[in-house]
C-alpha cells in the first residue's frame, strides 16, 4: 500500500504520507493541521475527512479517538458550499 | 523557572517578536499561547498585505514590512510558494469625488516613501482588470507590490525559526495574571495556579491584552470588535489584486490556493473589552451584505461556491493605530497589540523595530509615538485608509 497515493482529504488532494509527515512534524491535531495542510476547509467542510484523519491522529498517538482534543464545534455556515448566484436574489430584498 | 522575557500571545505579533528578540540575542525567551499558535485573531485574519495606507507611520511601516515579506524566504529559510507570497497588488476603488481625492493624498505620501502607487481613471480601471465592474467607480489606486502572505505558515515559520534560536514556546498555557511588585514586573501567573518569573513581559495578545494588562492594574482603551468573512472553492487565477473600497467596506482577494476571500465591516459594532463578551458567530446578515458587493464588483463571481464562513476580532484602539512600547505605569511591562484590522501585515515590520526598541537599538521607523501612553495624554496617530 503506498501512501503517496492514498488521498486522505480529497478537497485539497492531501494523502495518507502528506498527513503522517505533518503528525510528525508537530501538527498532531486537528486544529493545527487544519492550518496547516488545510485539511477540512475545502467544500466538504471536513465532512469527508475527520474521521479518516482523527483515526490516524489516534493511531499515531496510541489513544482511542474520543481522548483526542478537537475545538469545541464552531458552526461555519453554510452547510453545503453555495454559490453566490443562488443567494443574490434573496440579497437584493 | 525564570525567563529574561515572557511574551504572552502566540499570533503574528508574539511569535515574529520573539525570532526577531532572539536574532539579536535578548536572552532566555519563554513564548506562551492560550490556544494554538494563530489560535487568535491572526487565524481568522484576511491574509492581505498593503502599503496603501495615509499616515506616514502606516506607510513607512507597511512598506518595511513588505520588504520582510519579499524577503522572509531567505530570513526563515521557508519558500516564498509555503509562505503563499502573492503580489498581485491592491486596487482601491473610489466612489465619490471626495474619497478619490483622499485616495491620491495617500498615494502622495506614498511615494514620498518610494511607494510606486499609481492612480487610475475608471477607464483604465477597465483597461488594467477587466473583470472589475467601474459601475459607479470615479478613480483608484493601485500599488503592485500589495498582496497576500498566508497568516498560518508565516506564523509558523517563525515559530520554526525562533525554536531553532532557543526560544520556549508553549501552547495550551492561558495566564491569568501579571505579576507586579513594587511598580516592576515580576513574571506570569498561569490559569493552572504556578507562577513562571521574568524580569520583562510583553503581552502580544490581540483583544485579550486588555483583559491581562488589567491584572497589572493598567488601563488600556484597546477594544475587540467582530468581523466577518467569507472563503469560497478554489478556481484557477483569474483574478490579480485585492479589489477593495474603503467607503463600501468591501475587500475581496483570490488567494495563491485559488479561493476567494472576502470580509465586509459590521453595520454597527459592539466594543468588547472582556474576552467573556467575544462572540465568533457567522451571520446569514454578513453572507446577504457580501453577495451584494461581491457580485457587483465582480459579477463573475454569482458562479463561484461559497465554502466556508466565519469571524474574528479586530483589536481596535482610539485611533486605529498599535499601542506598542512599554507600559509606564509598570517597569518591565511591554505591549504589542491593536493591530486595529492590520495586525498581520503589521507583525513582520512591528516585530522587527520593537525588537529593536527592548534591546536598546535604534529603531529605523521610531515606535514611540505608538507607546500605549498616548491615550491617557490624547495625542492620537491618524489614519485616513483603514475598512471599518
Amino acid at each position: 500500500m503506498n501512501e503517496e497515493n492514498i488521498i486522505v482529504c480529497r478537497c485539497e488532494d492531501i494523502t495518507l504520507k502528506q498527513l503522517k509527515e505533518a503528525i510528525k512534524d508537530g501538527y498532531d491535531s486537528w486544529d493545527k493541521l487544519k492550518r496547516y495542510l488545510r485539511i477540512g476547509m475545502g467544500p466538504c467542510g471536513g465532512k469527508t475527512c475527520k474521521l479518516l484523519v482523527l483515526r490516524e491522529l489516534a493511531m499515531v498517538k496510541n489513544v482511542p479517538i474520543s481522548n483526542l482534543y478537537v475545538r469545541k464545534t464552531v458552526v461555519r455556515p453554510p452547510v453545503r458550499s453555495v454559490p453566490f448566484k443562488a443567494l443574490e436574489k434573496e440579497a437584493s430584498l | 523557572m525564570t525567563y529574561d522575557l515572557i511574551i504572552v500571545g502566540g499570533g503574528i505579533q508574539g511569535v515574529a517578536t520573539a525570532y526577531e528578540l532572539a536574532k539579536r540575542g535578548a536572552g532566555k525567551i519563554l513564548l506562551l499561547e492560550k490556544t494554538i499558535l494563530t489560535g487568535g485573531s491572526t487565524g481568522s485574519c484576511a491574509a492581505g498585505i498593503r502599503a496603501q495606507f495615509g499616515s506616514e507611520f502606516n506607510v513607512r511601516l507597511m512598506a518595511r514590512s513588505l520588504e520582510i515579506f519579499e524577503h522572509m524566504d531567505e530570513e526563515l529559510g521557508y519558500s516564498k510558494e509555503y509562505l503563499e507570497l502573492w503580489q498581485g497588488g491592491y486596487l482601491v476603488l473610489a466612489y465619490s469625488d471626495k474619497e478619490f481625492e483622499g485616495l491620491k493624498r495617500n498615494a502622495e505620501v506614498q511615494h514620498r516613501f518610494g511607494l510606486d502607487t499609481v492612480i487610475l481613471s475608471p477607464e483604465e480601471v477597465q483597461k488594467e482588470f477587466p473583470r472589475v465592474n467601474v459601475d459607479g467607480v470615479v478613480g483608484a489606486t493601485y500599488h503592485g507590490r500589495d498582496g497576500h502572505a498566508d497568516p498560518f505558515r508565516v506564523t509558523f515559520a517563525y515559530a520554526d525559526a525562533a525554536r531553532k534560536l532557543g526560544v520556549d514556546i508553549r501552547e495550551w498555557t492561558p495566564v491569568s495574571e501579571i505579576l507586579v511588585e513594587n511598580g516592576k514586573v515580576r513574571g506570569v501567573k498561569l490559569e493552572d495556579g504556578s507562577k513562571i518569573f521574568a524580569d520583562r513581559v510583553l503581552v502580544s495578545a490581540g483583544a485579550w491584552t486588555t483583559a491581562l494588562l488589567k491584572t497589572a492594574g493598567v488601563d488600556l482603551p484597546l477594544w475587540g470588535e467582530k468581523h466577518e468573512i467569507l472563503i469560497t472553492e478554489p478556481w484557477e487565477r483569474v483574478l490579480g489584486p485585492m479589489v477593495i473600497s474603503f467607503s463600501r467596506g468591501f475587500y475581496i482577494q483570490q488567494r495563491p490556493h485559488g479561493s476567494f476571500i472576502m470580509g465586509l465591516p459590521p453595520v454597527d459594532p459592539e466594543h468588547w473589552y472582556e474576552p467573556e463578551e467575544f462572540d465568533f458567530s457567522s451571520s446569514m446578515d454578513f453572507l446577504m451584505r457580501m453577495t451584494k458587493e461581491a457580485t457587483h464588483v465582480l459579477p463573475f463571481l454569482r458562479g463561484v461556491n461559497v465554502v466556508r464562513q466565519w469571524a474574528g476580532l479586530y483589536e481596535m484602539t482610539p485611533d486605529h493605530h498599535h499601542a506598542i512600547g512599554p507600559v509606564d505605569e509598570v517597569e518591565g511591562l511591554w505591549v504589542a497589540a491593536g493591530g486595529s484590522g492590520h495586525g498581520f501585515m503589521f507583525g513582520p515590520a512591528m516585530a522587527e523595530q520593537l525588537s529593536k526598541w527592548m534591546t536598546g537599538n535604534p529603531m529605523d521607523i521610531d515606535l514611540a509615538p505608538l507607546a500605549p501612553g498616548r491615550f491617557k495624554k490624547g495625542v492620537l496617530v491618524v489614519e485616513p485608509a483603514v475598512v471599518g
